[in-house]
């Protein structure tokens, strides 16, 4: 618990719709330790967004926090070590206090991140101005270094031309910059390459890790893609229908899965060395969490559900280390069940070749 | 972007010439009008004869007519003030009818803009319900409507404003035609900027603010109001037209001394060179105030701008 | 958590995914949609039922009594409004300024539910016979600005290239010209009367439709239908019917229903500055034309025929607004 700077416990909040109350996220405990690289992964609809939407405390309208807390552990403005539970704080006080100067976020389309009447180099000093009072000239020549060091060329024209102005790539580039602007402590970037081209995703990545050795800020990433988290993660939260079903390093989660949707994810990745066996995908559509269910919330479509999958949810098991499971498989009472053959294979020849 | 001014330009010039030609052929067509009329004496025939030069072919009579017209000569009036030059008795009504309308669309801009970004900030609650009730009414009755109301309930009954139009007391015996302009204004106004302010404010930017730290008021003005009143320029066509066609009804109400007032009697007392002549007027001021809109829409929002100069 | 463990929970249990647990949404006709959509909103509903009531009152409302709406009765000139029935709470009860009019007159037993006009004329018959004609010149001219509206909208969309542009330009230029300057020069020239006044109200009463019109033909070009059918050999004429017709017919009803209330309006601004039809003709805007002449003494005499007219244009700007967001949420922009 030391080094955490950011601990999530028991997190449950739900949403108040025409149809009734949905309840997004059932339960989530998660850390994330200074310098590390956190990956949340699940498929659209899994509650991955609205988890880091309550830490930064941009919750909808509609949406309330049930139970549960978020423990930031963080050195005030007087270099005192504080922690504060984000859950309860006001709206008012997370915007003064801990959006943009100690926790930033990066969204994932930038066409529509940026406000298309302000220029460049206003949005980015805006936050330096607002949390800092930094004069105008020292904002303008920091901007400046940040639109270099997120590798924009001829920072000084960029400053005062307009987003619709620049590329897709470029205009990424710009909100990361405006997301680093205040020195923050955690990094929380929401699909930032999703909405890119295949080339400059690469690009974007490589540019978010640099950033990371230099300056040693904290990274949480959401995304869907497993080949994004291969090259970017420490840790790994798999989430399916607001729980948080798998956690472990990196090797845990790629090298020994535990979790029946985990195998399901990590089957459904092509695989370009193996041509004869059909693309696995996991059958049938996440569950609508309007109706009632019990046990599993994944067990309808788990072919690997025990009997009591369908009557008691599974709570988190440790397997290991830092690697936690939400599954009745990994029970002292179940039997032993392989990963699916294919992926053992799979991540045999991966071992081999030294991945 | 120059491309851009000439074409809406061109345009403009031909709306006013297609004009001139319908108002030319009516004097020409017309039984009763100062060209065809048989009471006319002979010099005033040999006049106008001169001036028009009704003898010429069509063509070069239409040429003519447009020169005098352009040049502001509309002729005299027949009825109204026998002989009187209109373009005399144009000047003192033109003066205070736009200044009226112009105090309308002033208050009516204001308070729209007032209610909407109240309403809009207070989606969903029994103030935005208010606003949007205010909103209709404003839009779908006529100003006239508002007019009687506001000169019964103001004016006779409580005496708060004088019903008559006072010339030597042009501001309080103004309000209430002010009042009753502007209604439209402050509906359309105040209905568009609502739905424009809601949508800025739930969007993509807004949020990212959010996570900057950035505090509400600034986010509302800075961000929110800059990005939402752009294309409210975009309403103030329709504007115009209620402007135009409500000042006829509020200046017969209220007997203001105005240029609707002037269209209304020459039309009831048949004296063509006037109706044309203010027929004439309104429709300049109509195009040119159309025409700065589009032109003033294309400078302001850096979006249409830059991607205008970004075709060089 | 305290969980009891079952005999056979840790067994497998080969259940097959079946679809069965997806509970589908529950899909509708796209009519029964827009119909669930419009009574949602209870604005639009309240405008649909005010419409309704007063066209029944329209038509039905002149023969409750036997005036008829040019019948003058000069002893019975303005008499204030009296009602049976509510002038016992002291609304309506023939009562001005403390003085009960018809017994000043020596009129107690007769009651004139609107009350009469300086002609001793009958306001409630005037005023539905009235509401009837500006009913009818509303609906005339908005037929026939659909007629037009549709075909030049169908013809320059789907035949694009010069004619659209050529049709296009016209439309800019027609555009420039204030419509009040047009409507007041040609009935001026035409003299009013119920055909003159509806003419003026088609020269640019169209355009709207046309516009829409056009935009959802070049939408609908597009799409891969009208490609299979040509490719099928259907002439452009059956094209335009059967397959273009159909879909645009929404926004066109909407388009109308917004353009009614324009239509009263209109009418009955050329009533007031004088160019409405002729005496003893009643529309709504000669009754409020009439009664403005005398609104500071009997302010009932403009006040109930304005009533009638805005309530009307109140509630066919919240029926279209209805319809509108009923058919397309999203089609915010007309």
């Amino acid at each position: 618990m030391e080094n955490n700077i950011l601990t999530i416990r028991n997190l449950d909040i739900s949403f108040t719709t025409s149809s009734g109350s949905i309840n997004v996220i059932r339960g989530i405990d998660l850390d994330l330790k200074k310098g590390e690289t956190v990956a949340i992964v699940g498929e659209s609809g899994s509650g991955k967004s609205v988890t880091v939407k309550a830490v930064m405390g941009i919750l909808s309208n509609n949406g309330v926090i049930n139970d549960g807390s978020i423990h930031y552990n963080y050195l005030d403005d007087h270099g005192n070590a504080t922690q504060r539970d984000i859950v309860g704080m006001r709206q008012k006080d997370i915007r003064k206090e801990i959006s943009g100067k100690r926790i930033a976020m990066v969204f994932q389309d930038p066409m529509t991140s940026l406000n298309p009447t302000m220029n460049i180099g206003n949005q980015i000093i805006e936050g330096m101005r607002q949390h800092y009072k930094t004069p105008k000239k020292e904002a303008r020549a920091k901007a400046e270094e940040l639109l270099s060091l997120v590798g924009i060329d001829n920072p000084k024209k960029r400053m005062k031309q307009f987003p619709n102005e620049l590329s897709g790539g470029m205009r990424q580039r710009v909100v990361i910059a405006i997301a680093l602007s205040c020195d923050p402590e955690i990094l929380i970037c929401d699909e930032p390459t999703t909405a890119l081209d295949v080339t400059v995703q690469a690009k974007i990545l490589e540019l978010i890790k640099a950033i990371q050795l230099k300056t040693k800020v904290s990274v949480v990433y959401i995304t869907h893609d497993l080949g994004v988290v291969a090259k970017v993660a420490d840790y790994v939260a798999v989430m399916y229908a607001g729980r948080i079903i798998e956690k472990g390093t990196i090797d845990d989660i790629f090298y020994s899965p535990r979790h029946p949707y985990t195998w399901g994810l990590l089957s459904s990745i092509p695989d370009i060395d193996n041509f004869e066996e059909k693309l696995y995908s996991i059958p049938g559509n996440p569950i609508n969490l309007m109706n009632k269910f019990e046990g599993d919330a994944f067990a309808p479509r788990n072919e690997y559900a025990l009997n009591i999958d369908h009557r008691v949810e599974p709570p988190m098991i440790n397997v290991g280390g830092r690697h936690e499971v939400a599954s009745w498989l990994a029970h002292e009472k179940a039997p032993v069940l392989e990963m699916p053959a294919s992926l053992k294979r799979r991540i045999e020849n991966m071992l081999k070749e030294g991945y | 972007m120059r491309k851009y001014i000439l074409k809406r330009l061109g345009i403009a010039v031909i709306t006013i010439l297609s004009i001139l030609l319908i108002l030319f052929l009516m004097l020409e067509l017309m039984p009763g009008t100062p060209f065809n009329d048989e009471k006319l004496t002979v010099e005033q025939k040999v006049m106008l004869e001169e001036k028009y030069g009704l003898d010429d072919p069509l063509l070069v009579r239409f040429g003519n007519y447009v020169k005098l017209m352009v040049q502001g000569d509309f002729g005299i009036s027949y009825t109204l003030q026998k002989n009187m030059p209109i373009a005399k008795m144009l000047k003192p009504r033109v003066e205070v009818t736009m200044t009226i309308g112009l105090q309308a669309v002033l208050l009516g801009t204001f308070v729209g803009m007032i209610l909407g970004i109240i309403a809009s900030l207070n989606h969903n609650t029994a103030l935005d319900t208010a606003a949007s009730l205010i909103s209709v009414i404003g839009v779908s009755v006529p100003s006239y409507v508002f007019a009687l109301g506001l000169a019964y309930l103001l004016g006779y009954k409580y005496h708060l404003f004088p019903i008559l139009y006072n010339p030597s007391n042009p501001g309080i015996s103004s309000v209430m035609p002010t009042i009753a302009l502007s209604m439209f204004t402050v509906a359309t106004v105040s209905r568009f900027l609502r739905s424009e302010m809601l949508e800025v404010l739930g969007s993509d930017y807004i949020l990212l603010a959010k996570t900057k730290g950035i505090n509400e008021t600034s986010l509302v003005i800075k961000h929110g109001i800059r990005n939402a009143l752009i294309p409210v320029i975009t309403v103030l066509g329709p504007l115009v037209v209620s402007l135009m066609t409500g000042s006829l009804v509020v200046e017969k109400i209220f007997a203001i001394p105005g240029l609707g007032n002037l269209f209304v009697t020459a039309i009831q007392v048949n004296d063509y060179n006037v109706v044309i002549a203010v027929a004439f007027i309104y429709s300049i001021l109509f195009i040119s105030i159309m025409l700065i809109i589009d032109i003033l829409y294309g400078i302001i929002d850096p979006r249409i701008r830059l991607a205008k100069e970004g075709e060089h | 958590m305290e969980v009891r463990f079952l005999e056979n929970d840790f067994v497998r249990s080969y259940k097959k995914y079946s679809s069965a647990v997806e509970v589908e949404g529950i899909s509708e006709s796209f009519s029964k949609d827009v119909l669930r959509r419009f009574t949602r909103n209870k604005g639009a509903v309240i405008g649909c039922l005010s419409i309704f009531l007063i066209i029944v009152m329209s038509l039905f409302g002149p023969y409750i009594n036997s005036h008829t709406y040019k019948s003058i009765i000069i002893e019975h000139s303005s008499l204030p409004p009296k009602v049976p029935v509510l002038q016992n709470i002291g609304i309506a009860d023939g009562v001005i300024d403390g003085r009960d009019i018809y017994l000043e007159k020596g009129f107690e037993d007769i009651a004139y539910i609107f009350g009469t006009d300086t002609l001793g004329r009958d306001l409630w018959t005037r005023t539905w016979v009235g509401t009837r004609i500006s009913l009818y010149i509303a609906g005339l001219a908005m037929f026939i600005d659909m007629i037009i509206g549709m075909s030049y909208g169908l013809v320059s969309g789907f035949f694009g290239g010069k004619v659209d542009i050529a049709m296009q330009r016209f439309i800019e230029i027609l555009s420039g010209i204030p419509n009040m300057v047009i409507v007041t020069l040609l009935v001026f020239i035409l003299k009013p009367g119920i055909m003159s006044i509806t003419v003026a109200l088609l020269i640019k009463g169209w355009i709207g439709m046309s516009r829409v019109v056009r935009a959802q033909v070049l939408k609908l070009k597009e799409q891969e239908f009208i490609l299979a059918s040509r490719t099928l050999g259907t002439s452009n004429r059956k094209i335009i019917f059967n397959e273009v017709l159909p879909n645009i017919l929404g926004q066109v009803i909407i388009m109308s229903m917004f353009s009614i209330p324009n239509a009263i309006f209109m009418e009955s601004f050329l009533a007031f500055i004088g160019l409405g039809l002729q005496a003893p003709l009643a529309s709504l805007g000669v009754l409020i034309s009439e009664g403005f002449k005398s609104f500071l003494v009997f302010p009932y005499m403009v006040a109930i025929p304005t009533i009638v007219l805005a309530i009307l244009m109140l509630s066919f700007t919240v029926m279209a607004d209805g319809l509108r967001d009923a058919f397309d949420p999203k089609m915010k922009e007309m």
